[in-house]
């Protein structure tokens, strides 16, 4: 049989999605189903001093207005929790619905049902709240200073945690003898994740059997169940039904547990009937939790020879109005450890406060601390190049972990497993012609023209798949960092997997079908893959960190190969020989060394379940779960380059070329892994050249539409060139370290260093995301 | 207060009273059943809800039901005909120039709109022509395989 892993089958999942079939959250219907308008707070902070919902209740067609005093009523928890403690972190309570104080533009004080999804938001508009209005603060640094309008009084100075990872003091000599040292103040730029659908919930309560079915844009069903049922509304866990349908895009927007999902989850309660919530494009970018928003100051020591000694970071990470299920992680074991990147670093130090502010809070968002920690660390490779006369890249090569040093102790926690970084490097040369490209900058500069070209470096590492379990826990992880995997082969020897990995458009169960059909040799079109409903899979931790394939996937695995020794036994039972003089291969039992006393998967999956000439000591069936756990986080790494071309009469930049070598270990769907990249890249480029929420000192969301807030579109981007190196993971049975943050970690320093390559000339060093061209213009223009 | 429109969808006649102020888009969705237009940003930038008006290309969130009386309106799910697929549709499955879907429909019928007007464009006309459809997963760069993938089929 042909290999199916590795191999670019059309995706199973896109026949229902390019005709219309496919159904999303707001697609729904329910019988009775009702819709609710939730009302929001217009300012980033005031006291409610009163609520009148007595026009909006006398609206014909109204069911119901609910406010705080109604979560209170309930007796229900009627919080939003954090689900990662930092020592000694302020955790402020995060209200569903706000009773006395909203903390950002956007919370939310009340709620409508109505017959009608126009109707519901008419009455919305008639709840009339007597807000008095509070200083506010958004900035994250500003949120720091002295006298600063506070957001919690539980956490004095707006500090919400105060976290370092490293040595200063080695730190500290490092500087202290360095023969060269670069430093950088830098932004790094709140982003709105913008998946493009809008998140929306379909809440269906039957009070005849105590029973609520969620649907919902979920990246993660049961995690969303457990802080639902645990935290928001008080229900018994086995009572919910949570389900994933078809979900548009998440990039970590989807992962969080939000007040707007419980709240409408109460209205059902409330009413005993189906209730309906699908925000507009401003109301989620309102409440979504934002990416990035970091200051940092930052800088390197190297030695005479170029050689790295020591890395000083310090960064104020945004964590907005609360605490967001994963936030706190998001700047500190996502962010901090990752700051050695490919280099022997033997003196590091980052240390992150983070800061409430009166907006939108910030949580993980594609790629999640990752893509800020490559930011500072590439950056500051790039002015190393320029300060030691190394270049760009011969000031890495020179700095990279050597082949030979794996695996690799950092000193900032992670071991690196595996990693080969050089020819990444080579080959990114190789395919964007780099000797020419410097001739022709070279060239454009004498000429004195407008128009100069620019090349940009990022060779990054990426900490993906989080585990083990015992590890994350002791790092406050209030999650299990596993994932489980229910393979059933059936009479027929056709398979179901049920799969704790919730996909949201990356394609799971396409890849996940070739993982199956290639273990057991049988058709990917005989495996059905399930997943994204609590009912039907037992537990999961779902998609995000790029941790399908890795771990989603080798859970898979363990089940088939669970199967297969059960398999055996019966072959044996059936051939009458040895389980141990077994062999499984391509889809058929073996004795070894007799390849005619062989039986095929369907004979023994047959026989599993007619159980009628079968082992005294074995019971019936065919099927296996697993929980995998990993011994290690995986590490993907890969050297991009962007070659930029700046107008500096206008400021404004066209990408040139854009090539990206990456290694993600063994690659199962070759086709749906670049497209895991182009997608990433898009984003990553879209922070550093156009993306950017912005906050007015009152906590106005300036960019709350697509109006202002600028997604790239077609015509700003341009055909990204892609190779791979593989250099597989060690400790996985696949091999496979995840592929769904690499364009986004990588690119933003590619195109940043890229651009204030081209403006060397100006002695430009630095120009904080997004990159205007008013910014580039002012730059140039002093 | 409603008003009656009559309007022709996927090839078939649809009679309808509905209130002056119901989006199109919320017509098609809600009333007729027809989830596939998709909605993204409800201001005419996402392109999710495109669907084609008298075969213009037309944001559908941004236009009355009322004003579709009397027009014909096709949506992705009159896009295929006799169970075959559409060209376009082939080439987003062919490219996978489709991951999460949600702006699919939108894309495919901006993408008709476009191949109508120019049979056999160019990648930048490609680009020109598709930017007021936005995708966050693809990054783009398999859309534009799928489109000439189709314009050369159907060629």
């Amino acid at each position: 049989m042909a290999r199916v892993l590795g191999t670019s089958i059309k995706r199973r999942e896109d026949p229902a999605l390019i005709t219309g079939r496919g159904k999303y959250t707001d697609d729904l219907q329910a019988a009775g189903m009702a819709h609710a308008a939730i009302v929001r707070s217009p300012y980033a902070h005031a006291r409610i001093r009163g609520i009148d919902t007595s026009a909006a209740e006398a609206l014909p067609g109204v069911l119901a207005v609910l406010t705080a005093r109604d979560v209170a009523a309930a007796g229900i928890p009627g919080v939003v929790p954090v689900g990662w403690l930092l020592p000694d972190l302020k955790t402020p309570a995060h209200p569903m619905i706000a009773a006395d104080t909203v903390r950002h533009v956007g919370d939310a004080v009340a709620v409508v049902v109505a017959e009608d999804r126009y109707l519901a938001r008419d009455a919305a508009e008639r709840v009339a709240v007597d807000y008095e209005p509070l200083d506010a603060v958004a900035d994250v640094v500003a949120a720091l200073e002295d006298g600063a309008p506070a957001v919690h009084e539980e956490a004095p100075g707006n500090v919400a945690f105060d976290w370092e990872i490293g040595d200063s003091e080695s730190v500290d000599a490092a500087f202290a003898s360095a023969a060269n040292t670069v430093e950088l103040d830098l932004r790094n730029n709140r982003l709105i994740p913008h998946a493009i659908e809008p998140r929306a919930v379909l809440a269906s309560f039957d009070s005849s059997t105590g029973e609520m079915t969620i649907h919902m844009t979920s990246q993660n069903p049961h995690v969303h169940r457990l802080l639902m049922t645990l935290a928001s509304l008080g229900m018994p866990e086995h009572k919910v039904r949570i389900v994933a349908p078809e979900v548009g895009g998440g990039f970590g927007s989807k992962i969080h547990h939000y007040a707007d999902e419980a709240i409408v989850g109460l209205c059902s309660m409330k009413l005993d009937r189906p209730v309906k919530w699908a925000a507009t494009r401003t109301e989620t970018n309102l409440t979504d939790a934002h990416g990035r928003d970091h200051s940092t100051h930052c800088a390197l020591a190297l030695d005479a020879d170029g050689r790295i000694t020591g890395l000083r970071v310090d960064t104020a990470a945004a964590m907005g109005a609360y605490l967001s299920t994963f936030a706190p992680a998001v700047p500190t074991y996502l962010y901090g450890t990752l700051m050695s990147g490919q280099y022997d670093i033997p003196a590091i130090h980052c240390h992150v406060t983070g800061v409430f502010t009166h907006t939108a809070p910030v949580d993980a968002y594609r790629g999640a601390g990752r893509p800020e920690a490559t930011y500072v660390v590439e950056r500051l490779m790039h002015l190393a190049g320029e300060a030691t006369g190394l270049g760009p890249v011969e000031v890495r090569r020179r700095n990279f972990v050597p082949a030979d040093a794996f695996p690799y102790q950092t000193q900032v926690a992670l071991a690196y497993d595996s990693g080969n970084y050089g020819p990444a490097m080579d080959r990114a040369l190789e395919m964007i012609g780099y000797d020419d490209l410097r001739t022709e900058q070279a060239s454009r500069r004498g000429n004195g023209g407008g128009k100069l070209i620019g090349i940009g470096f990022s060779s990054y590492i990426e900490a993906c798949g989080l585990a083990p379990s015992a590890v994350v826990g002791s790092l406050g992880a209030q999650a299990g960092q596993w994932e489980s995997a229910d393979v059933r082969v059936h009479p027929t020897a056709s398979v179901t997997v049920y799969t704790g990995s919730s996909s949201h458009g990356q394609g799971h169960e396409t890849t996940f079908s070739q993982i199956v059909a290639d273990k057991l040799g049988i058709a990917p079109e005989a495996v059905e893959v399930i997943h994204g409903d609590t009912d039907l899979v037992q537990f999961g931790m779902g998609t995000y960190g790029s941790r399908s394939a890795a771990v989603g996937g080798s859970a898979i695995v363990k089940s088939v190969e669970k199967i297969i020794e059960k398999g055996k036994k019966i072959a044996a039972h059936l051939l009458e020989a040895s389980a141990e003089d077994l062999e499984f291969e391509d889809g058929s039992f073996r004795v070894a060394g007799s390849p005619d006393r062989a039986l095929a998967l369907g004979d023994v999956a047959l026989q599993a379940y007619l159980a009628h000439n079968y082992p005294d000591d074995l019971e019936p069936g065919l099927s296996a779960t697993s929980f995998y756990d990993p011994a290690n986080f995986t590490y993907p790494f890969g050297t991009h380059v962007c070659v930029v071309e700046v107008d500096t009469e206008t400021g404004s930049i066209d990408l040139l070329r854009y090539a990206a070598v990456d290694d993600v270990g063994n690659v199962i769907n070759p086709m749906i892994v670049d497209g895991q990249l182009h997608g990433g890249l898009a984003q990553g480029i879209g922070q550093a050249l156009w993306e950017n929420a912005v906050y007015d000192d009152s906590g106005q969301l300036v960019s709350g539409s697509l109006m202002d807030y600028a997604v790239p579109k077609i015509h700003n981007l341009i055909p990204f060139e892609l190779d791979r190196t593989t250099t597989p993971c060690p400790h996985n049975p696949l091999g496979v370290k995840g592929v769904g943050e690499a364009g986004a970690i990588a690119s933003p320093a590619a195109v940043v260093n890229a651009v204030v390559d081209a403006l060397a000339p100006f002695g430009i060093s630095h120009i904080d995301m997004p990159l205007t061209p008013e910014k580039v213009w002012r730059a140039v223009n002093g | 207060m409603t008003v009656s429109i009559q309007l022709e969808v996927n090839g078939k006649p649809v009679q309808a009273t509905v209130e002056p102020r119901r989006l199109l888009v919320h017509f098609l969705r809600e009333d007729l059943g027809l989830t596939g237009a998709n909605i993204g940003c409800e201001t005419s930038l996402c392109g999710a809800c495109t669907v084609l008006v008298d075969g213009d290309a037309v944001k559908s969130c941004t236009m009355l039901a009322a004003q579709a009386d009397g027009a014909s309106v096709t949506t992705i799910e009159g896009l295929a005909r006799n169970g075959d697929l559409h060209p376009l549709q082939e080439g987003f499955w062919e490219k996978h120039g489709l991951q999460c879907g949600y702006c699919t429909p939108g894309m495919i019928l901006s993408a008709n709109y476009l191949l109508a007007q120019n049979p056999s464009p160019s990648d930048e006309e490609i680009r020109e022509g598709l930017k007021g459809n936005i995708c966050r997963c693809t990054g783009y760069h398999n859309i534009v395989e799928a489109v000439k993938y189709a314009a050369e089929r159907m060629s």
